[in-house]
């Protein structure tokens, strides 16, 4: 495949995970600020991402297990995986979480475990797709090309 | 955005970098705004919660200023909702403080609750900034920072 395809490729990619809504504009914003001086600043950030992803959807998941169930200890965890899915424009992750915080303060323990299952199903495709996307991104550097960047 | 009254001591000798230290819980949030600030021309020093900014700006109890020395804070710029301490608790905790007190403090915060901005902006906080933070939300800030005290 030649670089031209492969840019071609990753531009629609790209343009398909923003039209589909699992990406919005602050993660534009991100791209926008990987320049020479950090020049995986994208990876980076999602790396994090992930791996403050994973931490709390673990803690969801067990905290739901409780019985009790400790919804404000949920909610605490929902706030956060809102606040950086929103910061990194992970925008269906982020609606989720709104929904499931309001799940949260009605006390609602079935709405929270569908929530959780909607975030979890959410959170993987996502992760999914973006590695792909890097992947893709690898690809043309190594062939000495130069990432695609939007419009 | 929302701005609380200009305060004299912003004054920054021209040519000088601005240091700033940012407060957040949230390693992708600091991770961003570490960088939205450096692009600023911004020097940045980050912390994970109220009482580290604490004793980095010198004023935990019996603290000594564990900065360089010479390195003044310029700007103070935190995230509200932190465990513990919340930004709203840092910002009175400097503002209370005879040392810090007229270093400027600007609340970030993903919720746009009116009584919330108004507490904070009360307690003397520069500005009020929505997250997530873009580059625009920086540059606005670093230049006010820049320019006050003209």
């Amino acid at each position: 495949m030649d670089q031209l395809q492969l840019q071609r490729e990753l531009r629609d990619y790209e343009a398909a995970m923003f039209q589909q809504g699992f990406l919005d504009d602050q993660f534009s914003q991100l791209q926008k600020l990987q320049d020479d001086s950090s020049p995986d600043f994208v990876i980076e950030v999602m790396t994090m991402f992930f791996d403050d992803s994973e931490k709390l959807l673990n803690n969801m998941s067990r905290a739901l297990e409780q019985i009790p169930v400790n919804f404000k200890q949920i909610d605490a965890y929902v706030h956060q995986q809102k606040g950086s899915s929103a910061s990194v424009g992970a925008a269906r992750v982020k609606n989720i979480c709104a929904t499931f915080r309001s799940f949260c303060e009605a006390q609602n323990r079935d709405g929270c475990v569908s929530c959780l299952q909607q975030l979890q199903k959410e959170y993987s495709q996502l992760k999914k797709n973006l590695k792909y996307l890097f992947r893709k991104q690898q690809e043309i550097k190594g062939g000495g090309g130069a990432i695609p960047t939007g419009e | 955005m929302a701005s609380g009254s200009t305060s004299s001591n912003w004054v920054m000798e021209s040519g000088d970098i601005p240091h700033v230290l940012a407060v957040d819980d949230s390693l992708v949030d600091r991770k961003l705004v570490e960088k939205l600030l450096r692009n600023s021309c911004c020097k940045v020093t980050t912390a994970e919660n109220g009482p580290k900014a604490l004793e980095l700006l010198g004023l935990s109890s019996g603290g000594q200023n564990t900065l360089n020395g010479r390195s003044k804070v310029n700007l103070v710029i935190t995230d509200y909702c932190m465990p513990g301490m919340t930004g709203y608790e840092l910002l009175k905790k400097i503002k209370q403080s005879s040392v810090m007190k007229e270093v400027p403090v600007v609340i970030m915060s993903s919720e746009n609750i009116p009584t919330r901005v108004n507490k904070c902006l009360e307690e003397g906080a520069q500005m009020f900034i929505l997250k997530p933070l873009k580059q625009s939300d920086v540059k606005q800030l670093t230049c006010q920072l820049m320019n006050l005290g003209r």
